[in-house]
Parts: C-alpha cells; structure tokens; sequence
C-alpha cells in the first residue's frame, strides 16, 4: 500500500506516534524539559533558537509589515508614524475595476493552470507507464524533464519564438493553408489564457508526472492480474485499478497546490504580456508591482497582499474540509 | 492474454502503436523549440529574419555569440550567477540540513513546537512589499546577499529532508551516543553520510532555482548593474521584443529603440548559453532528483 506522506507527515505525525504509544507504552514522544533533558539538549535548543530568530526576521517580520495596508504609509514616517486610515486602501481596491480585473484573470489562469496541468501530468503518466520497453520509457521521460529546468524567462522566449510571424506554428499553418497570412497571436486577448496553458503544460508536465509514476509503480501488479483475469481490458484497468491507486497521491497534491490557484501566474504574464492584451494578462502580482512599488503606494500593495494570503488560505481550508468530507487524505 | 505477444488483439494493438506515435509527438513537441533556438542561435542575423530555419542553421555564423559574450552586464551578469549558484547552494544546504537534523530528532523537546512554526512560513507570508521593505531596512537590498540569504531555509526541502532523517533507524544515534558522540557528531559523521542521495536532491533544486532566478535582480538590484544576473539581462533581451511583439503598444517604444531590438540570433545565443550548463547537467543527475522527491512523497 502506498502512503503518501508528504504534508500529512508533519501534521500527522505526532497523532500517529501518539496513538502507537498505546501499544508500545516504552516508545518516546514527547519529552518534558526537565533540567535533565536540557542538560542534555542545550545544543539543540541553542541552534534551533538561531533558526526562530531566522524565521521571525525573515517570515514573520514581514506579517508585522500588514500594518501598513491599514496606514497612509510613507517612508518618511515609517511604520511607527504613518497616519492610520482604517479599511481605506482596501476599500480603493474594490473599487477599482482594475483590481476585480486582475482578481478575474489570476483565479482564472490559475485555475486552468492547475486543471490542465493535472489532466496532463496524470495522462501522462500512466500512458508512459503503459510502455514496454524501458529504453524508450527512460527516453521519453528523460526528454520531458528538460524544460522543468529551463528558466520561465527562456521557456517564455522559446514560446515566442514558435508563436511568432516566422515561428513554426504560423509556418505549419500557412503551410496546411489554414492561415493566408501569418497570425499575430499576442495581439488577440483570446489567446492569451491558452497560451499561459500550454506554456506551463510544456514546462511541467513532465516533472509532475514522477511523483504519480512512482505511485503507479507502487501499485501491486496483483490487482492488475485479477483484474484481467475479470475481463477487464486495457482502458478498464486504467480506470479501475491505476487511478482510484493513485487517487490519494492526486488529492494530497491538488491540496497543496490548491493555495497556489492565487499565486499562480506572475513570470509568463509579465513576459509575454504587452499593451493589446493586458486586460486579460494582468494578475494581482503585476498589480502589487505596477502600483505598489513602481508609483511607490506600499500601503495598497500591502493591502492587495493581504488579500492573497487571505484567499490562498481560505481555498486550502475549503478543500481540506472537502477532501476531509469526502473521506480522502487531507492536510490537518 | 499476457504471455505471448503473437496473441495479442487488435485493440491493442492499435493502442500500443497510438500511445507510441502520441509519446514521441511528446518528446518533439518537448524538445524542438529548444533545439531550434540552437540552430538559429549559430545563424547569420539578418538571414535568420526571413524565418524557416528548423534544426539546422542556413547560414552558419558564430557572431551571435560573439556579441553576446562582448554585451555590456553578460558577463558580470554571469559571474554573479555562477557566485549565488555557489554560495546560494552551499549555504542553503547546510541551513537546512541542521534544522531538519533537529527537526528529525525524537527527544528533541520543542520538536513539535518548531515543527509548526516552520509550517505557517508555507503558507503566511508577508507578500512583496513589506518583504521588500524589511529587506531594505536590514541593508539587503542593493547587495549580493540578497540573493543567498533570505531564502536559505525552506520548509518544503526541511519537509523533504526530515522525512528521510526521521526514516533512519535510532539506533544509530543510540549507538554514536553510548561512543560519547554529541549531537555535532551525530550530524557529521553518522547522520550526513546517510543522507547523500537527499543533500543531492536539495542542492540540485536550490542550484537551479539559483540559476534560474530573475525577479529578485529586478526587485532589489534594479539600479546596481553589479548585482545583475543572467536571466535578468535575458529578461531584458527578451522583454524588448515580446512587448514589439503586441505591436509596440507597451509603453515608451519608440523606432530607434526598436531597431536597436536584439535580433533573434543574439536572442538565441543568450539563451543557449544561459541553459548550457543545466542541459548538460541534468540526464546525470536525473537518478537523484527522481529517487529524492519520492523517498520524501511515497513510502511503501
């Protein structure tokens, strides 16, 4: 049986030594500070202070920075003097069309992200893991991890240059005669959205797919043959045995990258976006670039920071208690 | 029905040969962008204008190259790059190592405590500005740190690593520390040389992001051409050209700025170069990044 035990691990972890310790009363969890243990400890317990201090510098310092989405913040008067205007800012933000715009276009891109990419990696896997021959299952695997590797800044460029007036999909077109004349793809806002799409199929499905390949391997080949030995063909073992076997590794996965729907999309529309179609390319963190720090406004920034975080935690709640309703692996 | 393959029936034969043809669609798909960035990469620029060159160069000519190893903020761009990689690896390994280290003890006696305090950095974070802002008020930004120490810990790689720590048998620890071996010890010399294959997982992702990385070149060292790094001086090659893409409407282009719009051959040039490293790299390293994200993600 596969466990997966990525996040639940660290949340779970501690419940599951728990209740094993009704069995095994010697097994050690939980260890009290005693002067003892400290004696014992002391270097630990100093290194591991030197990490909090770390994270509150680096991680939650910045929390203490939501102040400013409160304030009028300026430099000059820093954090401790800036003029307090309540819900002001967030307020501008949903006011500003602007703003629900680029709400629109991240949920949406991240979500066809997320679903195509899913689609994809899964499809992928089990079509390779079908292949018979492992030279040429470790070739095609081998292949489909390049572009993980590549830069968004150069995958943006390779895209570009295919999707360009002399690039090969305006030559394949004029060449089947689809097109007369060479199409000018980023001019046209309806194709802005499947272009992010397939930019972020091409660099990653391969990559997401190792971690589903692996739960596929794991799967005891056992069921396979019963399966067959049931009548069930090709297309019937994929469906009955391959994915509801892989179904707990799916659910963990999409729950950790269900927070991302917000947070995905920044680099390609940054690249690839331009005037004739920035009303569907813009997201929240061009938004926070454009505004908060190119015409300096921290405090509305901040503010649309915030509501990230916000949305980024509610989605994963909501899931969690979904995946939890349902009876599937969840989080906490 | 498994056994000989003469018995096979059509249905599957038809899809064997369809999930072949699609596989290798696949790994055209996959890999002919890149392969023609090569060959237009070593082309003569203005020919290379007309278009139709595919996997192999018209007109052969290394003068793409030549101007982007001469091209102002390339090498220096370089040189930063190659340092983060370096030092950017080093440090965040070694970072995250110890914590995953304590993490993964099972006496320790904050365990579950610093467990979740790492947790809530994955999810709560302050967001661009206010992170911005500390880092310019800690002396970061316009600095080379910027790039090496604020993301040196990283709860997903602890995550990754202490699950491979914690699946090492205890007596091990139990039987260094009956030897008289402190925690240092245990570290170096009993725990560490187990974890290879996961330090070499850790150090292949954090290289990478390294290499990779731009945004934080634009955000904080924007103004101090010292600092730059390769992908931010191909962001700035490329973004001339995508915004020329939508037909100049990006704001503050002008003729003479588009005519001095790198051709696609500089373009290429930079791009190879810049994947180089990491193309050469990977098949080799392929084993450990597959056999490290799944000893952290699956367990039989």
């Amino acid at each position: 049986m596969v466990l997966i035990l990525w996040l639940p691990l660290f949340f779970k972890e501690d419940q599951c030594t728990m209740s094993k310790r009704k069995t095994a009363e010697l097994d050690i969890t939980k260890v009290k500070l005693t002067k003892k243990e400290f004696k014992r400890q002391w270097g630990l317990i100093f290194v591991a202070a030197l990490y909090v201090i770390y994270g509150i510098v680096f991680y939650y310092l910045p929390l203490g920075g939501w102040i400013m989405a409160f304030q009028n913040y300026k430099l000059k008067t820093g954090l401790f003097h800036s003029k307090f205007v309540g819900l002001a800012k967030f307020k501008f933000l949903f006011e500003d069309d602007r703003f629900i715009r680029v709400i629109r276009n991240t949920l949406a891109m991240g979500i066809i992200n997320l679903a195509v990419t899913f689609v994809t990696a899964i499809a992928f896997a089990i079509l390779l893991n079908e292949v018979q021959s492992r030279w040429f299952k470790k070739t095609i695997q081998t292949i489909s991890y390049l572009p993980h590797f590549l830069s968004w800044i150069i995958v943006c460029g390779i895209i570009h240059d295919s999707l360009s007036s002399t690039g090969i999909i305006n030559e394949i077109l004029l060449n089947t005669h689809i097109l007369s004349k060479p199409y000018n793809f980023f001019a046209h806002p309806n194709w802005f959205w499947p272009i992010v799409a397939f930019s972020n199929v091409w660099k990653e499905t391969g990559w997401n797919a190792i971690i589903y390949f692996a739960a596929i391997t794991a799967i005891d080949p056992a069921l396979y043959e019963a399966a067959a030995i049931d009548g069930a063909g090709r297309f019937q073992r994929i469906w009955y045995v391959t994915l509801p076997s892989i179904k707990p590794t799916i659910m963990i996965l999409l729950l950790m990258n269900i927070g991302n729907v917000i947070n995905a999309g920044f680099e390609v529309q940054y690249i690839l976006g331009n005037g004739l179609v920035q009303r569907v390319s813009e997201t929240i963190d061009i938004y926070i670039l454009q505004f908060g720090v190119g015409n300096m406004d921290y405090s509305l920034g901040t503010a649309a920071g915030i509501f990230k975080t916000a949305v980024s935690i509610v989605l994963i709640f909501i899931f969690n208690q979904i995946a939890k309703s349902q009876g599937d692996e969840h989080l906490f | 029905m498994f056994d000989n393959k003469r018995k096979l029936p059509t249905s599957e034969w038809v899809f064997i040969i369809c999930n072949t043809v699609f596989l290798v669609l696949f790994a055209i798909v996959t890999l002919y962008p890149v392969l023609n960035t090569v060959a237009y990469s070593f082309n003569d620029g203005s020919d290379a204008l007309l278009g139709g060159i595919h996997l192999l160069p018209r007109k052969f000519s290394m003068k793409s190259y030549n101007v982007v190893v001469n091209k102002e903020g390339m090498l220096v761009g370089a040189k930063i790059t190659v340092l983060r990689t370096i030092l950017g690896t080093v440090f965040s390994l070694a970072a995250n190592a110890v914590l995953s280290f304590i993490l993964s003890r099972k006496r320790f006696v904050f365990k579950s405590g610093l467990s979740l305090f790492w947790v809530i950095t994955m999810y709560a974070n302050g967001g661009m500005i206010p992170v911005m802002l500390l880092y310019r008020s800690l002396g970061l930004t316009a600095s080379f740190w910027v790039y090496v120490i604020p993301g040196a810990v990283s709860a997903f790689n602890i995550m990754v690593m202490r699950t491979f720590m914690a699946g090492i048998p205890d007596s091990f620890e139990e039987s260094a520390q009956l030897d008289g071996a402190g925690y240092a010890t245990i570290f170096l010399k009993v725990i560490s040389p187990l974890c290879k294959p996961v330090y070499a997982t850790i150090a292949l992702f954090v290289a990478v992001y390294q290499w990779n990385s731009w945004f934080d070149a634009m955000l904080y060292n924007r103004l101090n051409p010292e600092y730059t790094t390769l992908q931010y001086e191909l962001m700035k090659l490329l973004s001339s050209v995508a915004n020329q893409g939508g037909n100049g409407n990006a704001g503050g282009k002008t003729e003479a700025a588009a005519q001095t719009i790198t051709g696609i051959t500089v373009r290429s040039a930079a791009t190879v170069l810049t994947m180089l490293p990491i193309i050469c790299l990977y098949p080799f390293l392929q084993n450990y990044f597959v056999t490290g994200l799944t000893i952290g993600g699956v367990k039989e």
